[in-house]
């Protein structure tokens, strides 16, 4: 059960508390969008082994969502940041290569 | 024949008499006894039957990785299968009957299996079962269900209480052996708060068995000044009867103990404790492996470290003369137990070539005989073992020698108990001198920083040798305070420990080596699932390479135990069948709980009442003394009818929905969601959120409204009323109040979060209750306060006012096609306004009604529920509700996904009403309908209609909207039911009811 910090809230609370919303900085395809790039949106998925970001809610806090830079692997976790963010901020990618100096973003 | 020693026994209280049942035979046994060893005491060696071939099944172990001692225990609302002896401790009035065998213990007729044992190789399931299809259902499942299965099933409810309980500290230590004694003692001093966890009633693991001195005091001296050292620091806690049960993700780990189990009392039975800790030492000790040579499941045939404990522990033993067979030296330490409480060694079986260390040489001396290079070829015995046959260990096993004898003492070296090290990630070493897998510390278990947060401690480490125990024990201590931020300032003087010299173990993993089948047939590896070696070189031979594999063909470690004692055996067989080395054929995974932990316990307070919170309405009281029968409805519970005096339940329904149309109902709907959108996009996001428009709707009207997920399926809908240029009311279905106020914070905080909006569930302030039916104005003039009027309140418009004194907001809604008005008021009125309005309409013929009255008539109506009418896979147009998807708007949620090709396509489920041809039957509830022997359709709604005298259904039909007329067959069981595809809309189709 991981233990997760709420960047609004700012309270670190077990996982029960939070509820998992996938991955995160997924770009909504709508009307106009071809079949292929919506099908993407709806249904395909990064899932690599390694650093994920993904998207938490505080449910039983503050309810506010937010996401999480983390390692799917061996549960470390890089920081958790703002939801309202088209891509992770700069803060969180130095944390990640500090640590992990040959990982690249998969874009 | 096993029996009590006239002293010895460091656990047991001799003044202190207990009487319990065994199989309905009382038997004494003493104040700290387990039931292993009180009824070892009383000379039970057989204590059960075997899975698989039902052969008798004696104890092999001391501790939770016992494999056969397994007990039906308690009775009626207590009893419990698969309980282990060796972990159960006896008191006053335990009723324990052992298990898997028909019609007793000692006659058991499915011993036949044995005699058939060689039709029954591993896999058999597999090959036999097969052919006919039809006798799976029929033959095979019902008589394999019947003969499967160990213990019991329990029939009644359980009454015991079980709880949770959290607890938070710096480091965790699992085991109360010397390591982690000596671990809590030196991480205690650094002022770390420190809980320490022991799954048996007592401390000190095998410190109080062998014979080690450290500090020149003995073992159990030795555990005893820890303790003492210990209590002095009051930030140390200990816990016996605490099991670590598992270790998970960011130090969170879950302790399993056990209150009441050896005295039974009111308390909760078992706690369960939620651990979060910055470090967990795992000081879990080492479990020995059993030999394989033929014959080695038969009772009398036990643990050489197991026969120490009964001797030392409890002052029982299991045989009065025992062959010592071993490939390493601690099975000496049990011949010298024996030797020393009087028992007799006529040999001691050494299957390296040249024997042991210093421990060798004192047997040796005692006059014990030694035969080293040897192993047994069999033993003989049928419900317990009579004799041995000993041969050379390099040969097939011709007997050179038969040595009777009444007890085996048998070890094939230690694995360390590496699972909860392993549980969450933590990766292990082969140690190739002492056949081992241990952890290997430069991978351990990570937590959120990506740093290690388990230590593994003493022998668990890998570290065999007492010095070397103690040393990784302080070790792991330094580096858990220091890594949790206490440093230990003053180093303890090392532990200055006296133990003899060792000669390495040899691996020996078949005995003797070239065994030849007929041996190996009967040679066990597990012993709880009957697995052999020669069913796990049939594994290899039929390709399962993968260790997972041959385990779920063979079922290998697959039992209660998890192969606690069999997986090293098996892997090392699987290597050897397979060419291969061990560390490359790998172990299974380990997964928590460590021994099985009561569903009681993960439970915990969780049950009955407690399971779940029913949410009621404000007047649920009020429907509870009227006669309401309940329904549940999302987490609500809502009256389904009110059945007066000697009325059914049909006739209720029938009453209710008589006098809502012919005169007034009342209606408590205050489950529907209420929630307030706010702000100066508003309007916009509505806009976004339903399919079609809302920013145009103006103050102090209503308008129906759809939902749709991004896929374009339906996922709930509701009135919206717009309170003010800024101010939406969006009602939701009961059950999507919770569900829709997220799904709008989600698209809000995530997607559109440039709008200025905000949200509010004020489902549970308010009371809202329906009067439906044309008196419905009458009824409300009565109460007096707000001009109620077509004039002054139409047909899909709302009013702010107040009713007989209340501040209420009147909405002129219909969900039953009559003249219709919503009221809601604060929930704190609400009682009062349903009570208001039964008395105002006593005159007008009022009736409550219930939530199938209600389904009835908006079925009559051809109105969709959500969750009836859709299931995840229906868009609006499916419902025939293209007219509430919006072609204007540029986007909203679900737009997209509707437009997918398969969305479009025709013949696509289209939801139609049914007439059927009878007017006495109603259609099945989900019937299918079936054309050419396709199904082509479901029913989604069947209710028989008061109103019109017959049955009325709702259905999704393949293009059903171009099938009017037709008559489509719904078979259900040997009947054929008939009906029309007909128009949706049975009722009023003009809607000139509740527009007046």
């Amino acid at each position: 059960m991981l233990l997760l910090t709420c960047p609004y809230c700012g309270v670190s609370a077990e996982e029960t508390e939070f509820h998992g919303g996938g991955e995160a900085h997924l770009k909504r395809h709508a009307d106009g969008s071809s079949d292929d790039a919506f099908t993407a949106y709806l249904f395909e998925r990064k899932n690599p082994k390694g650093i994920v970001f993904e998207r938490w809610r505080h449910v039983y806090g503050c309810g506010k969502w937010f996401h999480a830079a983390r390692c799917a692997v061996t549960l470390e976790v890089f920081g958790t940041y703002s939801a309202q963010t088209l891509k992770p901020p700069k803060s969180i990618i130095t944390s990640i290569k500090a640590k992990r100096p040959d990982w690249e973003e998969i874009s | 024949m096993s029996f009590r020693l006239p002293n010895a026994g460091c656990l047991i209280d001799r003044s202190n008499p207990v009487s319990f049942t065994f199989n309905g035979k009382p038997v004494q046994g003493y104040k700290g006894d387990t039931l292993a060893s009180a009824l070892m005491a009383a000379d039970q060696r057989m204590l059960g039957r075997s899975f698989k071939y039902h052969r008798p099944r004696g104890l092999v172990a001391s501790g939770g990785e016992e494999p056969n001692a397994l007990m039906n225990m308690g009775e009626g609302a207590r009893f419990e299968p698969n309980q282990r002896a060796t972990t159960t401790e006896v008191f006053d009035g335990l009723t324990a009957r052992s298990q898997n065998h028909w019609p007793s213990l000692n006659f058991d007729i499915g011993a036949l299996n044995n005699r058939l044992a060689r039709f029954f190789p591993a896999g058999f399931y597999y090959k036999t079962f097969m052919k006919p299809q039809w006798a799976w259902k029929h033959l095979f499942e019902p008589i394999i269900r019947n003969s499967a299965g160990l213990g019991q099933v329990p029939t009644e409810r359980d009454v015991d209480r079980y709880e949770y309980f959290y607890a938070y500290t710096d480091i965790l230590i699992i085991g109360g052996g010397v390591a982690g004694l000596e671990a809590a003692l030196e991480s205690g001093r650094s002022g770390a708060k420190v809980l320490l966890l022991e799954q048996s009633p007592h401390f000190g693991g095998r410190f109080m068995v062998d014979d080690i001195e450290v500090d020149g005091r003995d073992g159990p001296a030795h555990i005893a000044h820890l303790l003492a050292e210990i209590a002095k620091l009051p930030n140390v806690t200990l816990r016996a009867r605490t099991q670590g049960a598992g270790v998970f993700d960011h130090g969170y780990a879950l302790g399993y103990e056990r209150l009441t189990d050896h005295a039974p009392a009111a308390t909760p039975r078992h706690r369960l404790w939620r651990i979060r800790a910055k470090r967990i030492i795992t000081a879990t000790g080492a479990l020995e492996r059993t030999l394989n040579f033929a014959g080695n499941d038969i009772p009398g045939v036990m643990l050489a470290s197991a026969v120490r404990d009964y001797i030392r522990l409890y002052g029982v033993t299991s045989g009065a003369r025992t062959v010592v067979v071993t490939n390493n030296d601690d099975a000496y330490r049990t011949a010298l137990t024996l030797y020393a409480a009087g028992l007799e060694v006529p040999a001691i079986i050494d299957a390296r070539p040249n024997g042991g260390g210093e421990m060798s040489d004192q047997a040796r001396a005692l006059g014990i005989r030694i035969e080293t290079g040897h192993g047994v070829a069999k033993v003989i015995g049928k419900k317990h073992v009579t004799a041995v046959e000993v041969c050379l260990q390099s040969g097939t096993g011709g007997a050179v020698e038969s040595i009777a004898c009444d007890c085996v003492a048998i070890s094939g070296g230690f694995s360390p108990v590496v699972h909860l090290w392993s549980h969450c990630g933590g990766k292990l070493n082969w140690d190739e001198e002492n056949a081992m897998f241990s952890p290997d510390p430069s991978r351990p278990p990570t937590d959120q920083n990506g740093e290690g947060f388990v230590l593994a401690a003493g022998t668990a480490s890998g570290a065999l040798g007492t010095n070397a125990c103690i040393s990784t024990a302080v070790t792991a201590a330094h580096q858990a305070a220091d890594e949790v931020g206490r440093s230990i300032k003053e180093e303890a003087a090392p532990r200055l420990t006296q133990t003899p010299d060792e000669t390495p173990m040899a691996p020996i993993w078949t005995m003797p080596a070239q065994a030849p089948y007929k041996l190996r047939s009967k040679t066990w590896l597990d012993f709880q699932n009957d697995v052999k070696v020669s069913d796990v070189q049939l594994a290899a031979r039929e390709g399962y390479e993968s260790v997972e594999h041959t385990k779920r063909y063979t079922t290998l470690g697959m039992a209660t135990d998890q192969g606690k004692l069999s997986n090293i055996n098996g892997l090392a067989v699987l290597a050897g069948a397979l060419d291969a080395e061990i560390p490359q054929v790998g172990t299974t995974t380990f997964r928590p709980p460590y021994t099985p932990i009561s569903l009681g316990s993960i439970a915990g307070e969780a049950s009955g009442p407690l399971f779940k919170p029913t949410r009621k309405t404000a007047i649920d009281g009020w429907h509870k003394s009227h006669g309401a029968i309940f329904e549940p409805v999302a987490d609500w519970r809502r009256a389904y009818a009110y059945i007066q005096a000697g009325e059914t339940t049909q006739d209720a329904i029938t009453r209710e929905i008589l006098a809502t149309r012919g005169a007034v109902g009342l209606f408590d709907a205050s489950t529907l969601g209420k929630i307030i959108v706010k702000g100066p996009d508003a309007g916009k996001f509505l806009d976004l959120l339903y399919t079609n428009m809302m920013s145009t709707l103006k103050p102090g009207k209503c308008r129906y409204g759809l939902m749709c997920n991004e896929n374009g399926f339906l996922m709930d809908d509701g009135v919206v009323a717009r309170l003010d240029e800024d101010t939406f009311l969006c009602h939701t279905t009961t059950g999507g109040s919770d569900r829709i106020h997220a799904h709008m914070e989600e698209w809000l905080q995530t997607e559109w979060w440039d709008l200025e909006v905000f949200t509010a569930n004020l489902t549970e302030q308010f009371t809202q209750i329906v009067v439906a039916g044309p008196n419905a104005r009458k009824v409300l003039e009565a109460l007096g306060g707000t001009d109620v009027s077509r004039e002054a309140l139409p047909f899909m418009g709302f009013i702010d006012g107040k009713l007989a004194g209340i501040q209420a907001r009147i909405f002129r809604i219909s969900f039953s096609g009559e003249l219709s008005y919503e009221i809601a008021v604060p929930a704190s009125q609400g009682l009062l306004l349903w009570n208001l309005l039964l008395q105002a309409g006593a005159d007008f013929g009022i009736a409550p009604y219930g939530t199938e009255a209600l389904h009835v008539m908006r079925g009559e109506k051809g109105f969709v529920v959500v969750g009836d009418e859709s299931d995840g896979t229906v868009t609006p147009h499916d419902l025939g509700m293209s007219w509430a998807v919006s072609k204007k708007k540029e986007d909203f949620i679900g737009k997209r996904g509707m437009q997918r090709s398969f969305l479009m396509a025709a013949g696509r489920k289209q939801l139609v009403g049914l007439r059927t041809l009878s007017d006495t039957e109603k259609l099945p509830e989900s019937a299918h309908a079936v054309e050419g022997g396709k199904a082509i359709g479901h029913v989604t709604s069947t209710y028989f209609s008061p109103t019109l005298g017959h049955p009325i259904a709702m259905a999704l039909i393949n293009g059903g909207q171009s099938r009017m007329g037709e008559v489509l067959d719904f078979p259900v069981g040997s009947k054929v039911h008939k009906a029309r595809v007909v128009d949706l809309v049975f009722y009023d189709k003009e809607g000139a009811q509740q527009d007046v």
